[in-house]
């Protein structure tokens, strides 16, 4: 597989940051940083970076299922992630995440028919102090209201 | 950057370069004696350092309070093994969000803590785990990682010492699990965050199988003041046996809720009402959580008189923890509120160990049928019984986080569970409904 010269250099610095022997340690940051540039993990990118590492796919199979974050299908564009745990929740955070399915039409790891949105409803995000709060793709949003949202995603849908 | 506004009531050491221009930035931190600490240290035998943080009475800041000096005289400084540091930078218990302020606003006070911890156990390499989330937070830690070994605070020969040393920064990717010491060691090799059975503990067969320190974000960024001003200094900001300040996260329903650095020790009381502006819309307090959504729940009249520290906390039979507070005013539903709780269990449970991996379900299942209003008046029990069998009975904590706060809230607030018998409907049902399981 080929990938940009960025997602390279992060593959070489990985493999460079374990001891000798010890590269399987790199498994988890590659897939999470080649899932950001190819948008899901497929069996040939599970194939590759069992090869780079040296393990086998069946073993990178078996911990790519453990993590929340990996995902074997492909997201929408702008992934949606809004936290409806206890602290989110004392703010409405469940309220919030109810708006948001309306508004895309979605429910919970589904994705838009254009693939520009999916929506997950997540555990604690760390943002608990400025609740409720939403991640699009990495991006933190605090304070989040109904209003907020519509504003942030007609913004996103325009700028497509 | 900061996402509220500082109080005036916060004891600012580990925060006292936040609100500074470039902040994160390594000339800003040099600017205020940055380093210094670990050149202080760098002169005095590893010992000196372990005594040195023993006397200031540091306990981990993740969420356990376990001494760190005593935790890094554990480590067997002399094995011919490589020794390794590791930072729990995972944070993921519900209510707190206190590490990544710290990373955002002043990475290089972290990498001195590292740096004097390498010191005291003759480490040379070390492992920042963040978890996947907070991806950008891996950038401004590489970003720091880099400003450091160009300025030659990291690498080889450090400043002319002699002493030499790497740091990583390593992504997680969405699992609490690996906030537990040894889940996430697991995770650092490659491998799913299932915790291991301890003895060996990570002081003797951590990464990698070698020694290690393993410790919270917070704890590591506690250490260069300690070095800096004394132990004993850092010590008598707090109370007896429990020295310094916490970071301290006000989640929920007060006016004010944010990120605050409060000496040990400090007031319940006072913290709601001053620090957080007090209970929002003027409402009574129900419930506090005082570390984490693991934590027993304490009611209004159990506050009363409470201080943030290890001792009160445990004298009231619950715990600091991580300093995630979470705060619920008069019109929570405590039944909701436990379903929510328990959901996430169920949902992190690695599954290894049967009662965290069943009773978690389990109780999920029964709380989520209480809400929605198709409990039994046996089932209340039945409740309080799985949890309390799945006490001390899991390999990591896990099970005891699931089960600590379902226990508090089922005999403490038993009447709400009553009150959703019979086809009721949640009397608090305004607040909102519980949409997905």
């Amino acid at each position: 597989m080929t990938f940009s010269a960025q997602l390279e250099a992060r593959f070489e610095k990985l493999l460079n940051s374990y001891p000798p022997g010890r590269q399987r340690s790199a498994m988890v940051p590659m897939l999470l940083y080649a899932q950001d540039e190819i948008g899901q993990i497929t069996d040939e990118l599970v194939n590759e970076v069992a090869t780079r590492i040296g393990c086998t796919p069946l073993q990178v199979n078996e911990v790519l299922s453990y993590y929340s974050m990996l995902h074997t299908k492909p997201l929408g564009k702008y992934h949606v992630q809004v936290c409806t745990n206890i602290s989110c929740l004392l703010h409405d955070g469940d309220k919030l995440y109810e708006h948001a399915c309306r508004k895309l039409g979605i429910g919970h790891k589904e994705v838009t028919a254009d693939g520009q949105f999916s929506i997950e409803e997540v555990e604690c995000m760390g943002a608990c102090s400025w609740a409720p709060a939403i991640q699009v793709n990495y991006d933190f949003h605090h304070y989040v209201t109904p209003e907020k949202l519509d504003q942030l995603l007609d913004g996103l849908r325009k700028k497509q | 950057m900061l996402f509220n506004e500082p109080s005036p009531l916060e004891t600012r050491v580990l925060t006292r370069n936040f609100g500074l221009p470039n902040s994160a930035s390594i000339e800003t931190y040099l600017g205020t004696e940055g380093y210094q600490a670990f050149l202080k240290a760098a002169k005095m035998k590893p010992e000196e350092i372990i005594a040195e943080v023993k006397t200031s009475n540091l306990r981990g800041r993740g969420g356990a309070g376990f001494p760190t000096g005593m935790k890094w005289g554990f480590v067997p400084r002399t094995s011919p093994k490589p020794k390794y540091i590791v930072v729990n930078g995972d944070e993921s218990e519900p209510g707190t969000c206190k590490d990544r302020v710290l990373i955002e606003n002043d990475p290089h006070q972290l990498i001195e803590g590292v740096l004097i911890a390498g010191l005291s156990v003759d480490a040379h390499s070390g492992y920042i785990y963040i978890r996947g989330e907070y991806r950008y937070l891996i950038e401004v830690m590489e970003k720091a990682i880099a400003e450091a070994y160009e300025k030659g605070w990291l690498g080889k020969n450090i400043q002319g010492t002699g002493f030499d040393f790497d740091l990583y920064a390593h992504t997680g990717a969405g699992a609490y699990e690996c906030g537990e010491e040894s889940a996430l060691l697991e995770s650092l090799e490659g491998k799913r965050g299932v915790p291991r059975i301890r003895p060996p503990f990570p002081a003797v067969a951590g990464a990698f199988q070698c020694p290690t320190i393993l410790n919270n974000v917070e704890t590591f960024c506690a250490v260069p003041a300690i070095l800096r001003d004394g132990g004993a200094a850092f010590a008598a900001l707090g109370i007896p046996k429990s020295g310094g300040t916490k970071m301290t996260c006000l989640t929920g329903h007060v006016n004010k809720p944010g990120v605050y650095e409060l000496r040990l020790g400090f007031p319940v009381k006072q913290m709601i009402e001053e620090v957080g502006g007090g209970i929002r819309n003027g409402k009574k307090l129900k419930a506090f959580v005082p570390g984490g959504s693991s934590c027993p729940v304490l009611t209004a009249s159990e506050v009363e008189g409470a201080t943030m520290d290890y001792d009160s906390m445990a004298s009231r039979k619950t715990m600091l923890g991580s300093g995630g507070v979470i705060i619920m005013d008069e019109d929570t539903c405590m039944v909701k509120a436990a379903v929510r709780i328990m959901r996430f269990y169920a949902h992190e449970s690695c599954g290894w160990c049967i009662p965290c991996r069943e009773g978690t379900t389990w109780l999920k299942k029964i709380l989520m049928r209480f809400h929605e209003g198709q409990g039994t008046r046996t089932d209340i029990n039945l409740i309080g019984d799985i949890a309390k069998n799945m006490l001390g009975r899991t390999f990591c904590p896990l099970g005891d986080a699931a089960a600590m706060p379902t226990i508090s809230i089922v005999e403490k607030f038993r009447q709400e569970f009553e009150d959703h018998l019979d086809g009721k409907p949640c009397p608090y049902e305004h607040t909102g409904s519980m949409v997905t399981v």
